[in-house]
């Protein structure tokens, strides 16, 4: 297991948003986290990324326990994450938005800026060169130099992955990549992840769009109210009743109606 | 060759201010310009935390006044060489802004605000009320000009022009080092999602404590430099309406741009001061400017004319593009 949770819990005064999970992340695999509205999967991102101190239980990452670790720590350690906003620049060119994703990688200070020390020069070329490599591999280098507030949502959706990407991580957490993307466009992007694990990569995302988890994930963990419910296969969760009566809501049929 | 282009409004703003001094024997006009020098380099310091790292800092003036009054009591009450002592007031204010901004930026957004808000009127305070220290309301007189370095001596308003004119551009080049490099670019991606400015590995509390330390460092600089400039230092300098001054120069400049501060400044300490005669009913003219700029140009004139020429890029790009589409339309899609 590359991220292992045990007992995690994360309370916010008396609501406990995640309650008590234990979720395995095998490397190289594609895991998935679904759930009705408020079943704390961001909240569980959160938490594993550093966002939010858990209450309680422990995170380990290639058995190292990062339970403690700030946020800006544990991206350093290879974890890597997107939101379900996508929180990029909206002014700025994609190139600048991506450039910064490889900034944790290097050494450069104030004083490099001062003295525009060699240094300085070779870590700016290395993170536009970083940048360039993700973006051919997300398939944006043709709109690099366009404005954020100018590409589809898809593209940004792209654009968030790239950022990600150029932090060199080993495991990539992804919140609703496919929110708001129209259903071909939603292939491309599955495409895309396909293409992030065959690189190597491990990638665990939470997604609505069941169609979509079904056809892509090896492995699925459902969380309800907090607490996980169930995990498996697709096919396995697929015939799980207590998936199907929490989440779809009793009916089969329910599972296509994303 | 390039280097040359790329930077040529620098160039252009820097040979026009050089030979300045040459076409007026105005000393009043001369006196003017240099204190909006002065200030500048103040505005780049708020400009450095507010407009790049994205955390409005309203304790400015007080920085400044911290500047001011470390070189004016070292060299007024203690006797320390005056340029031992100008150094020594650039650190003073860089400890309190470092101890300032750890404390501060625990706080977000208009906390931060607040709470530097806050941290400037404490400062006024302590100016105002410790009358064995400062002076208190009567002031501190009798701050020294520059010592001389060699043969020059800075007595004259020319030569205390071109001093000031020496660190605004140093000040100028560092900003422009800074900003454009990597480390700028850390900046600017804490002022557009400190979330995701941590997710990418970037330790937001200490760039942005960098940042906040530089810019009172640059704060207290300008408070040197005006301590020995105007001789004269009253607490009214570290007062609130000080800092929305500065506020002002730098929104109608450009917050978050280089060349903001400088032409903000500029504009609006000449214009006051052309503007004298009108006395308090000047603020009927710089109210609605500000309203109308606020509202239609976010970024002042210089991200106006920033804004205006990427666009005209653009549609240049566009016409281009379809020109060369209707030429080989065939092989369209």
């Amino acid at each position: 297991m590359l991220i292992e949770t045990t007992g995690l819990t994360k309370a916010f005064g008396g609501l406990t948003a995640v309650d008590d999970v234990d979720v395995g992340i095998e490397e190289g695999k594609i895991t998935a986290i679904i759930g009705p509205n408020g079943a704390g999967k961001s909240t569980l991102f959160n938490v594993i990324s550093g966002f939010h101190s858990s209450t309680n239980g422990k995170i380990t990452f290639n058995g190292e326990d990062i339970t403690k670790k700030k946020a800006f720590n544990i991206a350093k350690l290879g974890i890597a994450r997107t939101f379900q906003t996508t929180n990029l620049f909206e002014q700025a060119t994609v190139m600048d938005n991506v450039v910064i994703g490889h900034r944790l990688r290097t050494k450069s200070g104030v004083f490099d800026a001062l003295l525009q020390t060699p240094r300085l020069k070779r870590e700016e070329r290395a993170c536009r060169e970083k940048a360039e490599e993700v973006l051919t591999f997300v398939g944006l280098q043709k709109e690099s130099d366009r404005l954020v507030s100018d590409i589809s949502q898809e593209a940004k959706k792209r654009a968030a992955f790239a950022v990600a990407l150029a932090t060199d991580p080993k495991i990539v957490f992804l919140d609703e990549p496919a929110a708001g993307v129209n259903p071909e466009e939603t292939g491309g992007l599955v495409a895309l992840m396909r293409k992030m694990v065959n690189n190597g990569l491990t990638v665990c995302l939470i997604e609505h769009k069941m169609q979509m988890i079904m056809e892509l994930a090896d492995h699925i963990v459902v969380l309800n109210q907090g607490k996980k419910i169930a995990e498996g296969t697709p096919e396995e969760i697929q015939n799980n009743d207590t998936v199907i009566q929490a989440y779809l809501g009793g009916g089969e049929e329910a599972a296509d109606a994303h | 060759m390039s280097m040359i282009k790329r930077n040529r409004i620098a160039l252009i703003f820097l040979l026009v201010a050089l030979m300045a001094p040459l076409f007026t024997d105005n000393q009043y006009y001369l006196y003017i310009v240099t204190l909006s020098f002065i200030w500048t380099i103040a505005v780049y310091g708020m400009n450095l935390i507010g407009g790049y790292t994205g955390q409005l800092s309203l304790a400015h003036a007080g920085f400044f006044a911290i500047g001011a009054y470390s070189l004016g009591l070292l060299t007024v009450d203690a006797n320390v060489p005056y340029w031992f002592a100008f150094v020594l007031a650039c650190l003073i204010t860089t400890v309190v802004g470092f101890f300032v901004g750890l404390i501060a930026l625990r706080t977000k957004e208009h906390f931060f605000a607040i709470y530097t808000l806050c941290v400037g009127y404490i400062i006024y305070l302590v100016i105002y009320q410790w009358d064995e220290l400062t002076g208190g309301v009567r002031g501190l007189i009798g701050v020294p000009p520059p010592s001389p370095i060699g043969p020059i001596s800075f007595e004259s308003a020319e030569s205390n022009y071109y001093l000031v004119l020496a660190f605004l551009v140093l000040v100028f080049v560092f900003m422009k080092f800074l900003t454009e490099s990597l480390i700028g670019r850390t900046y600017v991606a804490i002022r557009n999602s400190e979330e995701l400015a941590q997710t990418i590995g970037i330790n937001t509390m200490r760039q942005k404590l960098v940042s906040f330390v530089i810019s009172t460092f640059l704060a207290g600089l300008a408070g040197a430099l005006y301590a020995s400039f105007v001789r004269f230092l009253g607490p009214e300098i570290s007062y609130t309406m000080t800092t929305f001054d500065m506020l002002t120069y730098l929104i109608v400049g450009g917050i978050g741009t280089l060349y903001g501060p400088l032409v903000g400044t500029f504009l609006i300490v000449t214009i006051t001061q052309s503007l004298q005669f009108m006395e308090e009913y000047r603020m009927l003219i710089f109210g609605p400017l500000l309203v109308f700029l606020v509202i239609f140009y976010p970024r002042g004139i210089v991200g106006g004319i920033q804004m205006w020429k990427a666009k005209r890029q653009f549609k240049k790009r566009q016409k281009m593009k379809r020109t060369s589409s209707t030429s080989t339309h065939e092989g369209g899609d």
